[in-house]
């Protein structure tokens, strides 16, 4: 590759979009191809897939950015168009809006403690205990608490996707395993443990799980920026 | 798809107002999301252009998050001071909370139901 090529390679939005999109596409295939197995969940693979192109191509994560960032945006969009799922299901939300409620402030309150005292039974240092209370809220949130509760708002950001990926492998596997069968606490668990990332993974499950997903996530934000600098108060002190 | 975007980007937009103009940490996607929710309430229905687009476009949501998954990537040097313990203490407190979380939502269900059963 001549030297003029490559600085196109890293300087053009062209790659980074053209790199997601073929990324994803392969994860998508190889989801199909094992029936949906958990753990090819195409952020994972997808994912993989494009830190190993971004190495062989001698791309770093800011040039490669340049152009994900456009696929990145739609997130706020799509984010709002959860709306619509959750409207379809509004008779499923009246009959069971106190227990779902309940349970979003219960979920919200258990990801704060659990990373907490977690972190602390492994004698993690201070920061980075601090940088994973927040790790259940979707990003923006997660790095907005750890800035206020003195985290590292970069390595906040790194343990709430690793978080999202986990949670959206393990959650169908586990609540099989349990013999809970319905969408809704499939829904509303991954929400609230897994954000984003996990109501992407369950869409791909049920309509029904995934509207839940999105009323999950963006309450657990909520609760957990209000909860988590006082319970983190509270845990360390 | 013109005014899909047009409602999706609009509810966006008065949620990022809101959350900036009282400093609120909520992100303005969310409060949109409520916002639109709140509309199809009032409105008893959803328009035509979005309840023919969005199931479209959410079956694609995985897409959104690769970006974001490829950047560990940029992440590695913080993650990988202490790499065990770090994947152990988001294992652990991610299955913890799925746990709770579904076993507190299928109980208030079951308890919900009992009542319900009863005269």
């Amino acid at each position: 590759m001549t030297p003029a090529l490559h600085e196109w390679l890293r300087q053009s939005p062209l790659t980074g979009i053209f790199l997601t999109l073929l990324a994803y596409r392969v994860a998508l295939s190889i989801s199909r191809r094992y029936h949906g197995h958990p753990l090819a969940n195409t952020v994972l693979v997808g994912a993989a897939l494009l830190i190993v192109s971004l190495l062989a191509l001698g791309l770093s994560f800011d040039e490669y950015f340049r152009g994900a960032s456009f696929i990145q945006f739609l997130l706020g969009p799509v984010t709002v168009a959860l709306a619509i799922p959750l409207y379809n299901n509004l008779a499923r939300l009246k009959r069971s809006a106190f227990a779902i409620l309940c349970s979003i402030v219960v979920g919200s309150i258990a990801g704060v403690a659990s990373a907490v005292l977690i972190a602390v039974a492994f004698d993690l240092p201070p920061q980075i205990v601090l940088s994973l209370a927040p790790r259940s809220a979707t990003t923006p949130i997660a790095i907005g608490v750890a800035e206020a509760i003195g985290g590292i708002p970069t390595l906040a950001a790194a343990f709430v996707i690793v978080t999202g990926i986990i949670g959206a492998v393990l959650a169908r596997p586990l609540l099989t395993l349990l013999r809970m069968n319905d969408d809704v606490v499939l829904g509303v668990a991954t929400g609230i443990a897994a954000h984003g990332i996990g109501t992407a993974r369950v869409f791909q499950i049920s309509e029904t799980a995934g509207a839940f997903a999105g009323l999950a996530m963006g309450l657990t934000g909520f609760v957990t920026a209000v909860v988590a600098p006082l319970l983190v108060h509270f845990l360390l002190s | 798809m013109i005014e899909t975007f047009l409602w999706l980007l609009g509810y966006q937009f008065a949620g990022e107002l809101l959350a900036r103009s009282l400093g609120w940490p909520i992100p303005g996607a969310v409060l949109g999301m409520l916002f639109l929710f709140l509309t199809l309430c009032v409105r008893k229905g959803i328009p035509d252009t979005l309840r023919h687009n969005v199931p479209r476009l959410m079956t694609h949501m995985s897409l959104l998050f690769i970006p974001a998954g490829a950047g560990i990537l940029a992440f590695w040097p913080l993650l990988a001071e202490r790499p065990l313990a770090m994947a152990a203490v988001l294992l652990l407190s991610t299955l913890a909370t799925l746990l709770i979380s579904a076993l507190t939502l299928t109980l208030l269900l079951r308890r919900q139901q009992g009542r319900k059963a009863r005269p």
